[in-house]
């Protein structure tokens, strides 16, 4: 499986980059968030010199070398240690995210799946029968990616929440649930997760819908369609077995791109709708200060990023066999 | 013009036409895509210059008779929680967010060109590890990186922003731009410059980036709509200095005081609007330059008739028809929808 092997070896680069940047931002930004984090923890309780030693490993320690200082970084976060979070002290910044991560997994996880499957059928149809109305969906599709997230969610949440009643707008369950694993908790978090994936849903969606529709146009050209419809097989298996089959691969190799986009836009989703994930965890962070969480969840929401790419190479290697034949 | 279809995705390289800078300026204006993305950025650029001079008010200027009002002919878009003019708000926040997305674009650009030429055009290790730092910066999420550098340092101009911004939206032009030099490096008067001694430098400026011209103007414009999204959404969070007027600022002082509860929807509408529409305007702007790149997705200009005339009869399946102007009776699906558009004009 060298094609697997060489996108790990990859992974492993890029995680090393993102960790590498964590580390420097703090020591090059002109903040001292040492000194921020130590006056405000003074606040909550007593500051331990282990507390301040971990700080120093995370922020910048001015007496140490920055290579010392790097290798102390890695063997911190090694240990599992993420730091104290500031905003639910004394918990550490591990465990708040661990709380609000699985939130943010299932929100953008169903959202990104279900624009993917629309979008790549809605485009890969309007290349197929170009001319009909769906071309009209192309300006539609031009419009919904020009809209900010943040802002279709707060007219979403208006109209859909507050004008017309049909859906709770805010939280990700009703108030005084137990949050445990039961058919009506899971059934009063899907509906609390109805207008905010809907929201990610229309601004992702036309990414992939274009993609699908050029690749397909591209595809549909190919000798091997041809060949298809001069052998007489039915319109449907051609469409979906020889040219969305071929034209779909590419958007797999995209998916790194869009996935990265759609993150970063959900974060900005969940702050509108309350959503309890990680989105709200960061902006309640950068209101308290708290370099520990934001730090943290970069790092944590770009090691989810690469996990879901590995996701959809695999995806990649099932649905291509060149990637499985290098082996 | 017969458009050779052959090559997928890769920008037709006709030998006898001199200037590919002027080609591609007068086919880009005849696709609706551009004119109609074109017309929109005009627009917007005249709001970004003139905005300040047309502004009826002075958009901090609070009039506390005036509080909340909706649209009325003293306040064409309505007076917010602190009785400031919606309209001026918005007129002189044009600037900032235009100047900060093309600023961030022009940058961007520029390393997207250095790194993804470079990546494309020297083989080996050279070209791997500048591709691998291309690919690294597309993972990384942008927003959260951004809100953690903007929170370690609330007072830096817009135009540190414009940097940062830049630095993290290059890499997908340099991706694009690294396939596009590699398939062009093997061209054959790629080659026979190579051949003929030119020096590398040469052949990347006078043979290589002037047939990439489309594929930098779609990175470039991908670049500015990335990153007017991303400036907006941070002054929507309040990280950016709040106390300047930009549409992202707008929509912040209006989501803090409750405007949409109030049901101020003037207040809220317009800016959101403003951003949702410069964006369209780029998206249509790369609609077009994509057809461009792509001549199989050119559909602009064919009547929607004389399209489904032409799926109906032959579906995409190529037909032998009899027409006199057509030497050879195989035609090709792309070859027959252009001869649509030409039918149908």
């Amino acid at each position: 499986m060298s094609y697997l092997a060489r996108r790990i070896g990859f992974y492993i680069v890029t995680a090393w980059a993102a960790v590498t940047i964590n580390f420097f931002i703090p020591r090059l930004m002109p903040g001292s968030p040492v000194e921020i984090m130590i006056a405000r923890l003074g606040q909550n309780g007593p500051v331990t010199p282990g507390m301040i030693h971990a700080l120093e490993t995370q922020f910048g320690n001015p007496k140490a070398s920055l290579l010392s200082q790097y290798f102390s970084y890695w063997s911190q976060l090694f240990h599992g240690s993420l730091g104290i979070s500031l905003t639910d002290y004394p918990e550490s910044v591990g465990s708040v995210i661990g709380q609000a991560l699985p939130w943010t997994i299932g929100l953008i996880g169903a959202s990104v799946i279900i624009a993917f499957v629309l979008g790549t059928a809605i485009g890969a149809y309007s290349a197929w029968r170009r001319g009909s109305f769906l071309d009209g969906a192309l300006p539609l599709s031009a419009f919904l990616q020009a809209l900010p997230y943040f802002f279709l969610g707060l007219v979403v949440i208006e109209v859909f929440g507050e004008r017309l009643g049909w859906f709770p707008t805010s939280g990700g369950y009703s108030q005084g649930l137990a949050p445990v694993l039961t058919p009506s908790f899971i059934g009063n978090a899907a509906q609390h997760a109805i207008l905010p994936a809907f929201t990610i849903v229309v601004t992702s969606i036309s990414g992939w819908m274009v993609g699908q529709r050029n690749l397909m146009i591209t595809t549909l050209d190919q000798d091997y369609v041809l060949v298809a419809q001069a052998k007489g097989i039915s319109q449907r298996r051609v469409m979906w077995m020889y040219a969305v089959r071929n034209a779909i691969l590419p958007q797999f190799a995209s998916f790194a791109v869009a996935l990265g986009l759609v993150v970063s836009g959900s974060i900005l989703v969940e702050l509108v709708f309350s959503y309890p994930g990680i989105g709200s965890v960061l902006l309640n962070a950068v209101g308290n200060e708290d370099y520990s969480t934001m730090q943290g969840i970069f790092l944590i929401i770009t090691l989810a990023v690469l996990a879901a790419n590995f996701i959809a190479d695999l995806v990649y290697v099932v649905l291509d066999p060149r990637a499985r034949q290098e082996a | 013009m017969t458009v050779n279809v052959a090559t997928a995705a890769t920008i037709e390289i006709a030998a006898s036409e001199p200037a590919p800078g002027r080609r591609f300026w007068s086919l880009l204006t005849r696709s609706k895509w551009v004119t109609a993305g074109l017309t929109i950025f005009a627009i917007y650029v005249f709001l970004a210059i003139f905005g300040r001079m047309l502004a009826p008010y002075d958009p901090s200027y609070q009039n506390y008779g005036e509080i909340l009002k909706p649209p009325s002919a003293q306040h064409l878009l309505g007076t917010t929680q602190l009785g400031q003019d919606v309209l001026s708000q918005l007129l002189v926040g044009a600037a900032p967010t235009l100047e900060i997305g093309f600023l961030a674009g022009v940058v961007a650009t520029a390393l997207s060109i250095v790194i993804g030429v470079g990546a494309g055009f020297y083989a080996g290790s050279a070209g791997e590890g500048l591709s691998l730092l291309s690919n690294i910066f597309l993972v990384i999420p942008q927003i959260p990186l951004l809100v953690v550098i903007s929170s370690l340092d609330p007072k830096a101009s817009i135009w540190v922003y414009a940097l940062v911004l830049a630095f993290l939206g290059w890499a997908w032009g340099a991706r694009v731009l690294r396939a596009q030099t590699i398939a062009l490096a093997q061209q054959d008067f790629v080659l026979a410059a190579r051949a003929s001694g030119e020096p590398a430098w040469r052949i990347i400026l006078f043979e290589i980036l002037p047939n990439e011209i489309p594929v930098v103007a779609t990175s470039f414009v991908y670049t500015v709509v990335g990153a007017i999204g991303s400036y907006v959404a941070l002054c929507f969070l309040g990280l950016v200095n709040i106390n300047t007027w930009n549409w992202g600022t707008m929509l912040y002082w209006a989501q803090s005081q409750q405007a949409l509860q109030s049901n101020a929807w003037w207040w809220f509408i317009p800016p959101g609007l403003a951003v949702a529409f410069i964006l369209l305007g780029l998206v249509m702007l790369n609609f077009g330059l994509d057809e461009f790149i792509n001549p199989r997705l050119r559909a602009a200009g064919i009547s929607r008739k004389a399209m489904k005339a032409a799926s109906r009869q032959q579906g995409i399946t190529p037909v032998v028809r009899k027409r006199p102007a057509e030497p050879s009776g195989a035609v090709r699906a792309g070859d027959e929808i252009n001869n649509a558009a030409r039918r149908a004009k």
